[in-house]
């Protein structure tokens, strides 16, 4: 990774953990706020991650996708509205519930991109535009089926929102967990630890098989790959729909690790920001969830202070300001764009349709 | 020289069906696939189409109410419109019409305060209307400018631009902005005043369409003449069709570039204004929600043509309006008009299902607009 | 020298695409060990057979015989396993790729899982020593020179155990002496067994490499021959179906004053290095200076220098008297710059546009096509007809955009875009790359009448042939800089190669001034 890039991510962050250690510093000792710091950027890290891995298998492949965020807003609602299912009217227990909720939230964002990959792929549709026709998919049907099927006359819910089966519980990793003060760093939820496995192996598999040679080949120079033997749509598709499923996992972090219910709209430009953090990462695994942690910092920051609210020295109130804290991660990712902070190289087939 | 230019009209004519057949038949598929939703849903389709062009067409006050909805459509369509003319995406509408419609909220109530003088309406509408039309193009012509010098890639900057604009009118409309109004619960402005106000077309209470609607219409009438009959407008349309030979030809690609963004910074920042000082008299939280992509949506769907854009947000308002009265009749949600549309697009952009389905010959002219990230 | 036994026949081989049939019942044969040159020009139908050959296409009709036995061919999946490789012209290679990694994809060796980049490297060094090819495999391609990469490819057909080797149109991006370089390798590949067909157009090539040359015209085989039994002009006439004249007739410059001085240039190409090193030449009204050198010395990078498309490091340009160093084009071709681009779909042309428009392209602004900021359209719409009938562009009516048009018709509209404006210097790069012999012929004749007309003509092009024989003067250009400024009537091709080679001679020419 270019230094340049290493050095502004360790400033930021340590300038934002500096931060919440000054203002907390009243309340409890450094390490406690330290940990609490980076447990909570790790777990909101996780739908930035899982976005930007999304966004690697797919632009790696040389399919553009800005159809993330509606990837993600599409399985949160069925993920949850799974759970909810099971839960409610097939009376399952609230675990096996939560499980079958990140299992169709997995695959609603296997399906989205499925159509995404048809889009793109097959019809040769601008990419870009197809991405945003997800998207708009994705809004419509969300706040259709959100308002049909709970507060729309005739639904099986009788016009309320019924008790969600809550979240999925930490997972407390033994040995690791057990470190007095900074162990909390270690009890994550499932799918925050998934999303780091993921990242390993998304890398592994990029750079040490031969299936990661070959999507990189694709995404770089799909008619050489072609002369070789390999199939150009077939290796497009399989990554996009692999794409797919992180998106997914990624929104079922919204509604079924996060908090446990549904919002339109939830999203909030996860998706987009996803993207900023590929980019940035330079469209490698190891780079992206480095960024991801950047964003993922300056929300923990906003969360954070909000528990140091009376201590807070008048000078920092304006960081309080949720509009002002809120609004890092936006001009974080333009500034990444402007590639002030050092260039990145896109695949070179990324966003072309491959004919024959 | 072959004799192509006596049956002129004829072959503009067929030229002009062809061009229609696709959007046409993709509307059908859309409206037949909602239909089919709705039946599954367990709603009747019939009862709830009969409801939505009753409330969109039905009577004097639906054809006003679907004027009234489509006259911001208008000017968001043209606005995505003529950036992909440019070669580029604004997805940032959202964010330069709520800036747009603040800016205009702000000069429209608080002018004649800070002056502690009455304005005539001939100098208080143009100046709210212009200046929220400034504040627009300025708020597209950021991206526009980190585009042109730094590559970075439109797509993502609007859309940052666009959450960054909602957090600050989000601010500004709780805040220093907000209604002073004792019974006020909303995040509003207060009303502006008298003379900062676009009248309607008729003397009707019932008949909201304003003299707006009729602004909208010529507006897509210059933005045409600029694109085809202007130097300008060549120089527009030559660096979205191929930057390189733009270059070339002398084009100050870089200019042109933000020059692009910032008109269509101003057709969206003129929507909003137009809806704060012809319909609303005021801004309210959340009112530019989704006019992003409906813009998006009607922009591909008018073929990035000014007067297919009139057509296609004419549409888009009907449909809006008309969710209303059939939710009110069958209680199906207005949401479902999103799904429609979102069908209507899908098709739209892909004209080759709909030419698939339908066993309709290939045209060539595929808008691409993705050139991968640059740099 | 070849054996009598055929490894490969094609037989009948017919492809149809929209609006033209690219291979008409073509017969080909190929002897075990012997070089098979495929002569045609551009168009001819020799990279379509050759691509069915490899897989890319299937023949609509007729059938492939390998050792005898009719093969199936439906991808290059079965070619290469039939033993047939095929180095494209243009190169099929990942720039971002190690070498080793370019040769294994698609054939990968993996241990448990990992690929196996170790195992690939022994191979591709061995490879590279058993055929003298000096390949390194933990290079990364996009830091290699073509010739080098040129190799690479090679390697990759050789690490598949390929029998039959297609080469298309290799010697294109090569200098002279590399060309002699892949000679050797070839006629060392036969030795041992390998069968090689060879795509060119180069005529003399042909003569000096094949055993046997087979000519395509317009989708047919005209006829084979073998090198002792034919010589350039029966071989350019059976290309072309009628006598060709190989050299442009012209009479003596006469050159006037400088219309362009170069000074010390230096520009850098996208990737930050030098590409332009201290260029100093001048041309002279109604001279041709040709500027001579394989492709990749810079000579793209000047040509866009000289026309604003790329900043300027250092140096100095002045056209017509005027210092434009630095400027944006406008300015440059108000100066009096013609330019006919290299990439004429990418710079010179807006595909989607009509004839007409693409016409005005450069001065669309100006009176009479526009007043002001108004579009004169009816102004547009006469100038287009009248160019068109001047220049003979072969278009169903003004209005049709002009991608519908061939390339050769193409480039007359750029030339007549561009010789139809007060120029005083036309900048011509690569003006006939991928044209048919009828528009080669056109435009040399536009260039030459330009010159006698008093422009100054700067010609940069990879083909020696062509700057032979247009070329009042020469300029060889290698890594950057001017080898050597040589009048055209003392200049040969073999010091014009070694020059290109970036090697000055200790004898060297009479220098023109």
């Amino acid at each position: 990774m270019d230094w340049r890039r290493f050095a502004v991510i360790a400033l930021v962050i340590i300038i934002m953990f500096g931060t919440v250690v000054l203002v907390g510093i009243a309340h409890d000792s450094p390490l406690v706020i330290i940990t609490s710091m980076l447990a909570t950027t790790i777990a909101v890290a996780t739908p930035l991650t899982l976005g930007a891995l999304s966004g690697i298998y797919c632009e790696r492949a040389g399919v553009v996708n800005i159809g993330i965020e509606g990837m993600m807003l599409g399985a949160a609602f069925f993920g949850w509205l799974a759970s909810i299912y099971m839960n409610t009217i097939f009376h399952f227990p609230a675990m096996v519930s939560l499980l079958v909720g990140v299992i169709v939230a997995i695959l609603t964002g296997g399906l989205f991109a499925l159509l995404h990959a048809v889009l793109s792929i097959t019809f040769k549709v601008d990419q870009i535009i197809g991405g945003t026709v997800i998207n708009i998919l994705a809004t419509g049907i969300t706040g259709f089926l959100n308002r049909q099927m709970f507060f729309g006359a005739g639904s099986v819910f009788g016009g309320q929102v019924p008790h969600s089966p809550g979240v999925l519980p930490r997972i407390h990793i033994p040995l690791l967990a057990d470190i007095p003060v900074i162990g909390r760093i270690f009890e994550q939820q499932p799918i925050a630890l998934t999303a780091l496995a993921l990242v390993i192996i998304t890398h592994f598999i990029l750079f040490y098989t031969r299936w990661g040679l070959r999507t990189r080949a694709v995404g770089e120079h799909p008619r050489a790959a072609d002369t070789v033997g390999i199939n150009v749509i077939r290796m497009r598709y399989m990554n996009v729909i692999i794409g797919g499923f992180m998106a997914g996992l990624g929104g079922g972090y919204f509604t079924l690790e996060s908090i446990s219910s549904f919002e339109p709209l939830m999203t909030n430009g996860r998706g987009f920001i996803a993207l900023a953090a590929m980019i940035f990462g330079n469209w490698t695994p190891f780079g992206a969830w480095a960024a991801a942690l950047v964003f993922g910092a300056a929300q923990a920051l906003q969360i954070n202070l909000q528990f140091f609210r009376t201590s807070i020295p008048p000078q920092l109130a304006f960081l309080q300001n949720s509009y002002v804290v809120g609004l890092a991660p936006y001009i974080l990712t333009m500034l990444i764009l402007t590639g002030l902070i050092g260039k990145t190289i896109p695949p070179a087939a990324d966003g072309k349709a491959y004919e024959k | 020289m072959q004799n192509s230019d006596e049956k002129g009209f004829a072959k503009n004519l067929r030229r002009l069906l062809d061009s229609l057949l696709v959007p046409v038949l993709a509307i059908l598929t859309a409206v037949i696939l909602g239909g089919l939703i709705i039946k599954v849903v367990g709603g009747d389709p019939i009862a709830a189409y009969k409801g939505l062009i009753q409330g969109s067409f039905g009577s004097p006050k639906a054809l006003s109410e679907t004027a009234v909805w489509a006259t911001p459509y208008i000017f968001a369509g043209l606005a995505v419109a003529v950036a992909f003319k440019g070669g580029l995406f604004n997805i940032g509408a959202e964010g330069q019409l709520a800036l747009g419609a603040v800016t205009a909220a702000l000069i429209g109530y608080a002018l004649p305060t800070w002056l502690h003088a009455d304005i005539p309406a001939y100098i208080h509408i143009p100046l709210a209307v212009g200046l929220g039309m400034l504040a627009g193009a300025i708020w597209a012509a950021i991206p526009g400018a980190l585009k042109a010098y730094t590559g970075g890639h439109e797509v993502i900057n609007t859309i940052m631009m666009n959450y960054i604009a909602l957090n600050i009118t989000s601010y500004l409309l709780n805040g220093p902005m907000r209604d002073p109004d004792p019974l006020n619960l909303s995040a509003r402005t207060p009303e502006i005043a008298v003379s900062a106000r676009i009248p309607p077309i008729f003397n009707n209470p019932l008949l909201r369409v304003h003299w707006g609607f009729v602004l909208a219409l010529i507006v897509a009438v210059i933005i045409w003449w600029l694109l085809w009959k202007t130097t300008l407008g060549f120089e527009i349309r030559t660096v979205g069709a191929n930057p390189d030979a733009a270059k070339y030809a002398g084009i100050n690609v870089k200019r042109t570039i933000i020059i692009t963004m910032a008109i269509s910074g101003a057709l969206a920042g003129l929507a909003g204004a137009i809806e704060v000082t012809a319909l609303n008299y005021r801004h309210e939280l959340g009112f530019s929600i989704g006019y992003g992509f409906d813009a998006i949506a009607i922009a591909l769907l008018g073929k990035t043509n000014p007067f297919g854009v009139i057509l296609a947000a004419i549409l888009f308002g009907a449909m809006r309006n008309g969710a209303t009265r059939m939710q009110f009749l069958t209680q199906i949600p207005v949401d479902i008009i999103s799904v429609i549309q979102a069908l209507i697009l899908l098709f739209v952009a892909a004209d080759a299902i709909i030419r698939f389905i339908y066993h309709i010959r290939t045209r060539e002219d595929r808008v691409v607009l993705t050139r991968g990230w640059g740099g | 020298m070849a054996d009598n036994i055929i490894v490969l026949e094609a037989k009948s081989i017919s492809k149809q695409f929209p609006g033209v049939l690219a291979n008409d019942r073509v017969n080909f044969d190929l002897r075990k060990g012997e070089i098979h040159a495929l002569l045609g020009e551009n168009g001819a139908g020799k990279t379509t057979l050759m691509n069915i050959l490899y897989g890319l296409y299937r023949p609509d009709s007729g059938e492939i015989l390998i050792d005898g036995k009719e093969a199936i061919i439906h991808s290059p999946e079965d070619s290469i396993t039939l033993g047939i490789g095929m180095v494209h012209q243009h190169f099929m290679l990942i720039p971002v790729f190690s070498v080793a990694e370019n040769v294994m994809l698609g054939d990968e060796t993996v241990q448990h899982g990992i690929l196996d980049r170790k195992s690939v490297a022994i191979k591709v060094r061995d490879l590279s020593h058993k055929y003298g090819l000096d390949v390194d495999p933990q290079a990364q391609l996009g830091q290699l020179s073509v010739g080098m990469q040129q190799r690479v490819e090679i390697v990759k057909t050789l690490y598949r155990d390929a029998q039959i080797l297609i080469l298309d149109e290799p010697t294109a991006v090569l200098t002279p002496q590399e060309a002699e370089d892949l000679f050797r390798i070839m006629r060392d590949l036969t030795k041992r067994g390998v069968s090689i067909i060879f795509i060119t157009h180069k005529l003399k090539e042909v003569l000096a490499i094949a055993d046997r040359i087979t000519v395509m015209r317009a989708g047919r085989v005209v006829g084979s021959t073998t090198p002792k039994e034919t010589n350039e002009a029966k071989l350019a006439s059976m290309m072309v179906g009628r006598e060709v004249i190989l050299t442009v007739r012209k009479e003596a410059a006469k050159p006037k004053e400088d219309v362009l001085q170069v000074e010390n240039l230096h520009v850098q190409d996208d990737r930050g290095l030098d590409a332009v090193r201290g260029i100093s030449f001048n041309v002279r009204a109604g001279e041709i200076l040709g500027i001579a050198g394989v492709q990749g010395n810079g000579q793209t990078e000047l040509a866009e220098a000289l026309t604003g498309l790329r900043s300027i490091k250092g140096g100095k340009i002045i056209l017509a008297g005027i210092d434009v160093t630095g400027k944006p084009p406008r300015p440059i071709t108000e100066a009096g710059m013609g330019h006919i681009p290299e990439d004429r779909q990418r710079y010179g042309l807006v595909l989607s546009y009509t004839v007409a428009d693409n016409m005005v392209l450069c001065s669309y602004y100006l009176r009479p096509f526009a007043i002001g900021t108004m579009i004169q359209q009816e102004a547009v719409d006469s100038n287009a007809r009248k160019l068109i009938e001047d220049y003979d562009v072969r278009t169903p009516s003004p209005y049709v955009p002009v991608s519908k048009l061939s390339g050769g018709n193409q480039q007359k509209v750029i030339v007549a875009r561009e010789l139809s404006r007060p120029v005083k210097l036309l900048l011509a790069s690569q003006p006939t790359r991928g044209l048919d012999v009828g528009s080669i012929e056109y435009i040399h004749k536009q260039i030459v009448a330009m010159r006698d007309r008093g422009v100054g003509v700067l010609l940069i092009s990879a083909e020696l042939d062509e700057i032979m024989s247009l070329s009042d003067r020469i300029a060889v250009e290698y890594q950057g800089q001017i080898m050597d400024i040589v009048d055209a009537k003392q200049a040969d091709k073999e010091s014009l190669g070694l020059l290109m080679a970036g090697i000055k001679s200790s004898e060297t020419l009479k220098t023109a001034a």
